[in-house]
């Protein structure tokens, strides 16, 4: 336990605002960083994904438009938070898994099998890894759903999950608006106004905000510009 | 000299917390969760009352070390009280936070308290003042603090509009303590709130039954 504590202090910039107001020495490793604000949704008949869209090394933003929604089946998406590097090369060793289990079982893969990937890897190479994953998609025996995998190698299914360093200020947000039995424009909606707000009070996150909806039709992206973004009133 | 340490697993009781502010149209609404802890891991009161009242129309929400904070406040009384004879007449609510923001800002080394004030007076009608952690003074229209404040800044942005009315702002107020004390563990209990107007003070107290439910609970 103890060294897992000192693990995270040493990255401190992942931390985010919460470390540094409480006193702990910060020594920036200069990593590259999804901290970020991700978020998926259920809704009858498939799901709805959506990532901001900032890549930060230290101070610096390395990308402004990246793309943190990765496909890793047709109809099997994952939303990427925490190292770059870890992420990138987590999806990349799913996907490969995946698609050679897909084509031994002649049928595509179930979102269940694609996060049980995830955490098995997550998992067992916890120590070494920063990496926070939400994987969500559509497949024919239950519909949509959403898994979540933070760090550490957990697995829950949840109906609506949000992730990354800009969650923690959408919580709040989410369980007062997320109900049960809402449809897709309602789950985009939510889920544009959410990431809007995270990206307005996380330094870490911000820039475009990528949607995608997955469904039995098939996938379907958007991207909502800075200045198209939902507007609250400030004070 | 000395640095204490200032890691707050290690310290004695804090108020992990959920405090809020918010300005209506002719008042202002102070609140506040009721929930104090040893770090993070006992809960040392399930009832304690974080919103203090330091004058007849203006009142504080504390949010850190509750060792500091009550010494602050109770040092702050003394000086606003003392103000408010030799000026001969009630305190600015501005007077209130100043006297905090001084206090904070002298002994930042050995202070680890943050304060909201919240409060009524004739010149500026109803404000809210942030005084943070190291002795920063700054006057918002809604304003959250403590730790589970991190978990309703979205809800708090999306929701608060200047000029509610008083029955608008209680069920915000409540609905957004309601919200942080649902994810954060160091936060719970009951909801204090204080509704301060030119007419007077009045606190209404939300039991953790009567508490807005959410979808997942």
């Amino acid at each position: 336990m103890k060294l897992r504590l000192f693990k995270q202090e040493r990255c401190c910039p992942r931390m985010g605002p919460g470390c540094l107001s409480a006193g702990l020495p910060v020594v920036c490793l200069f990593v590259v960083m999804c901290q970020t604000t991700i978020m998926a949704v259920e809704y009858d008949g498939g799901v709805v994904i959506g990532a901001d869209s900032r890549t930060t090394t230290g101070a610096y933003i390395a990308n402004r438009v990246t793309d943190k929604l990765t496909r890793i089946h047709n109809k099997i998406y994952c939303c990427r938070s925490g190292s770059a590097a870890d992420t990138q090369a987590i999806a990349e060793i799913v996907a490969y898994q995946l698609g050679f289990h897909s084509i031994e079982l002649d049928e595509p893969p179930l979102v269940e099998t694609a996060a049980n990937l995830f955490r098995a890897s997550c998992y067992r190479y916890r120590e070494e890894l920063t990496a926070g994953i939400l994987v969500a998609g559509w497949d024919k025996r239950k519909g949509g759903q959403v898994y979540s995998v933070p760090i550490g190698g957990m697995l829950v299914r949840q109906p609506v999950s949000v992730g990354g360093s800009g969650s923690t200020y959408i919580y709040g947000f989410m369980d007062a608006n997320y109900k049960p039995g809402m449809n897709k424009e309602q789950c985009m909606e939510l889920t544009a106004a959410a990431l809007s707000l995270a990206m307005e009070r996380d330094g870490s996150s911000g820039g475009v905000v990528r949607l995608a909806s997955i469904s039995e039709e098939g996938v379907e992206r958007r991207v909502i510009l800075g200045n198209q973004l939902p507007k609250f009133s400030t004070h | 000299m000395e640095k204490h340490c200032t890691d707050s697993r290690v310290k004695g009781v804090s108020t992990g917390t959920t405090i809020l502010a918010a300005i209506f149209d002719g008042g202002v609404v102070i609140g506040s969760d009721s929930r104090a802890s040893i770090g993070g891991e006992y809960v040392s009161s399930k009832t304690i009352n974080k919103v203090i009242q330091v004058h007849d129309r203006i009142f504080c929400c504390i949010a850190g070390s509750l060792a500091d904070a009550q010494a602050v406040i109770k040092t702050a009384k003394f000086h606003l009280s003392f103000h408010s004879v030799q000026m001969e007449s009630p305190p600015q609510v501005i007077a209130a936070a100043s006297v905090l923001k001084d206090l904070c800002y002298k002994n930042k080394d050995e202070l680890q308290a943050g304060f909201l004030t919240a409060g009524w007076d004739k010149k500026n009608g109803p404000q809210v003042y942030v005084v943070s952690l190291g002795g920063m003074l700054i006057s918002q229209q809604v304003t959250i603090g403590g730790s589970g404040s991190t978990f309703i800044y979205g809800y708090v942005d999306a929701k608060y509009k200047p000029n509610m009315t008083k029955e608008e702002c209680l069920q915000f107020a409540t609905n957004a303590l309601a919200l942080a004390m649902g994810r954060d563990n160091v936060s719970g209990g009951v909801a204090h709130l204080v509704v301060i107007t030119e007419k007077g003070v009045e606190h209404v107290v939300v039991p953790g039954d009567k508490l807005p439910r959410f979808h997942d609970e």
